[in-house]
């Protein structure tokens, strides 16, 4: 028999190493789930594992899926570092592409150097205006941000299936849901050759710069006390409001950025799915990083492998591509589980009772 | 297995703790610890925060096993595992910090720590039986929100008795008391001991020790110093005992003449709680010179978690006049403006309000310090000048710690707050603001606490104490005034003050109320 018994404090170990036992136990379920699916295991967790990262195409494929996981991840680990739950950055990565999208449709015929750059930060506005209606609801109406930025995901869903089934679809496009091509003014370099692109430097430069600005600035300083203490926050005469603007305008901002970079970038266009569930992907990222970077740069490469490993395990082994998301499940419920082991300490109870001990006295 | 049943002689002790030793991590806190409590015995454990008090009875209780040592219940030896098995050998416990529902009453609070649902039936008769036996009056119907600090507190007692226990652990159980409620307690620990129930009394109240307990075991720095007949000391003798050092007899109160203008005046301040069962404060008048300390008595629970906010600006006030600082109208400002203008404070919590546990020392400091000492440049944190500020509390103040990379929560209490009191005191405000500055924290840390603040009195700062303690209140103020319901006494001289009235002006009493001067002078 087993029983958890609170350690009074956090374990510094068990921190770092829940996330490892996490993958280590996800990678063995897999290899169970493979095997009821008539696939051999070993096979199973090579195909969807490992070779990806065997071809260098297939490394250049892992950054350029980690890319959008890395700089929403990292988004998301600044704004829960604040107590704030925004789990919408798949709406706000709508938005952002939509915003630059838009630009891009409009303006076909500019000068990159100067007209990419304003793409982007149109992007970066339309994730920050789809978290800035989540802050409005939070503050004004005191409405909860898990549901509202959820919530917000699907309409922004629906927006864009709007623009490219309607206004925005391609007049040369044979009626198919998908705006024209992005002019070469508006689309996304590729770099070293390869399928990489700018995002994939980028991301990880993001991740560096939010690291320092957490742990060096007066604005990180204040999100990590409002979040760690919300008292010590007020007594300190930190805004509450203001940071919980800051704290989804930046990750908002971040999943903008992360959704124009993909839509002027590997799709080059508007579809209907433009995103395969990158900001749902990016909260598993995020706490599988322990909300820092760094760890967000970690987890965000092994969570884009998750990708290839499904197309991997579909073409080669006939496996459904759902294979994908159940890894994903499989890992966020182990960590959650695993962390548990943060808080407690899982103690052997022994069956010994110490009867002469516990019998009642006879009455005085 | 059954032992024969023996009669207990009545020379056999009840408890006995022989070599009991608890090692934590650079702490030792039980060293060797010897402790016997005799048959209908009041015993009390005394000695300084951090002596090792708690910790010994977490180990009677069962909470915490020790190292090594053994204990002896009843001239058997037992392993005790946990506070269930304690209860079954018939130790009871009386937590300082009680633990009860607010939304429910009192028979649903007491029930819930009854796991046979067979002894719950007739609670409440039996409730109302022993309490009634006991003097410790109580209605079964009542919600917990309603009562006052002492009835909550006789609910923890009444708990415990329903168990019958042969010993009674009370931990610091006068702490939240008026005066008059510590006599009717001790009148039901007396007849308790009597009728055979052992009491173990641990506190570090003096004349309290002397005055209940008959024998006393005496604690410092994790060992036992004394065993004595608290009777025959004075409190001067044990309270030498307690702390190393010969105890200095200083009269705080006799410092230079007082500047006359007031530094810091409430008007009329009128606040609705943000707690759910919290006091809202109710017309609020009195202010504070320069070189004065305004001490506000009052027992827990009575509104003087919402005064420190509202004087913090962590709640703000209804208009700007409510609070004038230097002649300024605040009461609409913030914490960082009113630091701005110069006012520093501390509230009572030290964990998560005052400080952030898991952040470091130097943090902690950049917390309240930034907008006065100013840590910062360009947005960014100036680590040197942080770390400094930081190093120099730790020095001026002497706080134990490794230095300013230490993590707060490392840190014992006393060296806390020792800390957290200097972060403001070496900010030098002009009006400063403290809640509990000496709650659970050593002799000689208080009075190195007590040292500063009369120092800054000196120089012209105006000091609001906010204090549950009477003693440091008489010690250290000028003038006292009684937060009772949200309302605040009019401030009189502490020299003419008598205890009689203090207690009667904690409990609510109006007797004064008819002179109250509604508009400070």
């Amino acid at each position: 028999m087993f029983r958890l018994e609170p350690r009074g404090e956090r374990s510094a170990f068990w921190t770092f190493s829940s996330p490892v036992l996490a993958v280590l136990l996800t990678i063995i379920t897999m290899g169970v789930i493979f095997a009821v699916m008539g696939a051999p295991p070993l096979t199973g967790i090579e195909t969807f594992l490992i070779s990806p990262l065997l071809t260098v195409s297939g490394l250049s494929s892992l950054a350029v899926r980690a890319a959008p996981l890395i700089m929403i991840g990292v988004g998301l680990a600044f704004c829960y570092r604040a107590n704030v739950w925004n789990i919408g950055g798949d709406g706000q990565f709508t938005l952002g592409a939509l915003a630059g999208a838009g630009l891009a449709l409009f303006f076909p015929n500019e000068a990159f150097w100067w007209f990419y750059p304003v793409v982007l930060i149109a992007g970066v506005l339309g994730g920050m205006f789809w978290a800035g209606i989540v802050a409005v609801l939070k503050l004004r109406f005191n409405a909860n941000e898990i549901l509202t930025s959820l919530m917000l995901v699907y309409i922004a869903q629906l927006v864009l299936v709007w623009l490219v089934t309607g206004p925005w679809r391609d007049p040369q496009g044979f009626g198919f849901p998908q705006s024209a091509m992005f002019s070469a003014g508006a689309t996304t370099p590729n770099i070293f050759g390869t399928t990489m692109h700018l995002g994939c430097i980028l991301a990880p430069l993001i991740a560096i710069a939010i690291w320092q600005i957490m742990g060096r600035s007066v604005l990180g300083f204040q999100l990590r006390v409002v979040g760690q203490a919300p008292r010590a926050a007020r007594y300190a005469g930190f805004s509450n409001a203001k940071l919980t603007w800051i704290a989804l305008l930046v990750s908002g901002g971040l999943s903008g950025l992360a959704g124009i970079i993909e839509v002027t970038g590997p799709i080059g266009q508007l579809t209907t799915t433009i995103t395969p569930g990158y900001g749902f992907t990016a909260v598993i990222v995020a706490f599988l990083g322990r909300l820092h970077p760094i760890g967000v740069i970690f987890a965000g490469l092994l969570l884009a492998l998750s990708y290839l490993g499904g197309d991997a395990a579909q073409i080669n082994l006939n496996l459904p591509n759902a294979i994908t998301g159940i890894f994903q499940g499989v890992l966020l419920f182990y960590l959650l589980g695993a962390d548990i082991l943060i808080l407690y300490r899982l103690k052997r109870v022994r069956p010994v009772v110490k009867a002469t001990v516990l019998t009642p006295e006879p009455a005085e | 297995m059954i032992e024969p049943a023996q009669v207990p002689s009545p020379r056999q002790p009840l408890l006995a703790l022989r070599g009991i030793v608890k090692q934590f991590p650079g702490c030792l806190a039980n060293d060797h610890v010897d402790l016997t409590v005799g048959r209908n015995e009041i015993h009390a454990l005394l000695g300084e925060n951090g002596a090792g008090k708690s910790t010994l009875v977490k180990i009677i209780y069962g909470v915490m096993k020790p190292d090594a040592g053994t204990i002896t219940w009843d001239g058997r030896d037992v392993t005790i595992a946990n506070p269930a098995q304690a209860r079954a050998l018939g130790v009871g416990m009386v937590f300082q910090h009680f633990s009860l529902f607010e939304a429910l009453t009192v028979a649903e609070n007491i029930a819930l720590g009854i796991n046979n649902a067979a002894d719950r039936v007739g609670l409440n008769d039996r409730i109302v039986d022993i309490s009634t036996k006991y003097g410790l009056p109580l209605d079964p119907d009542r919600a917990v929100h309603d009562l006052s600090v002492g009835e909550r507190q006789r609910i923890e007692i009444v708990r415990c008795l329903l168990q019958n226990p042969k010993l009674l652990i009370m931990d610091e159980p006068t702490s939240v008391l008026t005066p008059q409620e510590v006599f009717k307690l001790f009148e039901t620990l007396r007849r308790l001991a009597a009728e055979g129930c052992s009491i173990l009394y641990i506190s570090h109240k003096l004349e309290e020790i002397r005055a209940l307990c008959e024998r006393a075991t005496i604690m410092r720095l994790g060992k036992v110093v004394a065993h004595c007949t608290p009777a025959q000391k004075t409190a001067r003798e044990l309270a030498e005992l307690m702390i190393s050092a010969t105890l200095k007899q200083q009269d705080f109160r006799q410092r230079t003449g007082r500047a006359p203008v007031p530094r810091l005046v409430l008007d009329r301040l009128t606040i609705r709680s943000n707690q759910q069962f919290g006091t809202d404060l109710k017309d609020i008048s009195f202010s504070v010179a320069g070189g004065e300390i305004l001490g506000i008595a009052g027992i827990a629970g009575n509104g003087q978690s919402e005064l420190m906010d509202a004087l913090s600006g962590e709640i703000p006030a209804g208009s700007p006049k409510n609070i004038l600082l230097d002649g300024a109208q605040i009461g609409h400002e913030g914490p960082r403006e009113r630091r701005r203008r110069g006012a520093c404070f501390l509230p009572e919590e030290r964990n998560g309000h005052g400080a952030v546990g898991m952040m470091t020392l130097a943090e902690n400091g950049f917390l309240s310090a930034n907008v006065r000492a100013v840590l910062n440049r360009l947005g960014l944190i100036d680590r040197k000048r942080t770390r400094d500020f930081a190093a120099g509390v730790i020095k001026r103040f002497d706080v134990r710690t490794t230095g300013p990379e230490a993590e707060a929560r490392a840190l014992s209490g006393g060296n806390l707050q020792k800390f957290l009191i200097g972060r403001e005191v070496v900010q030098n405000p002009s009006v400063l603001m403290l809640s509990q500055p000496t709650w659970g924290v050593d002799a000689g840390a208080a009075a190195a606490i007590y040292e500063a603040l009369v120092a800054l009195a000196e120089l012209g700062t105006a000091i609001v104490i906010i204090s549950q303690d009477l003693d440091e209140i008489l010690l250290l103020c000028d003038r006292i005034a009684v937060i009772a319901a949200g309302r605040v006494s009019p401030p009189m001289p502490v020299k003419d003050a008598t205890i009689e009235q203090i207690g009667l002006l904690m409990g609510g009493g109006t007797q004064v109320e008819s002179e109250a001067e509604h508009v400070p002078a």
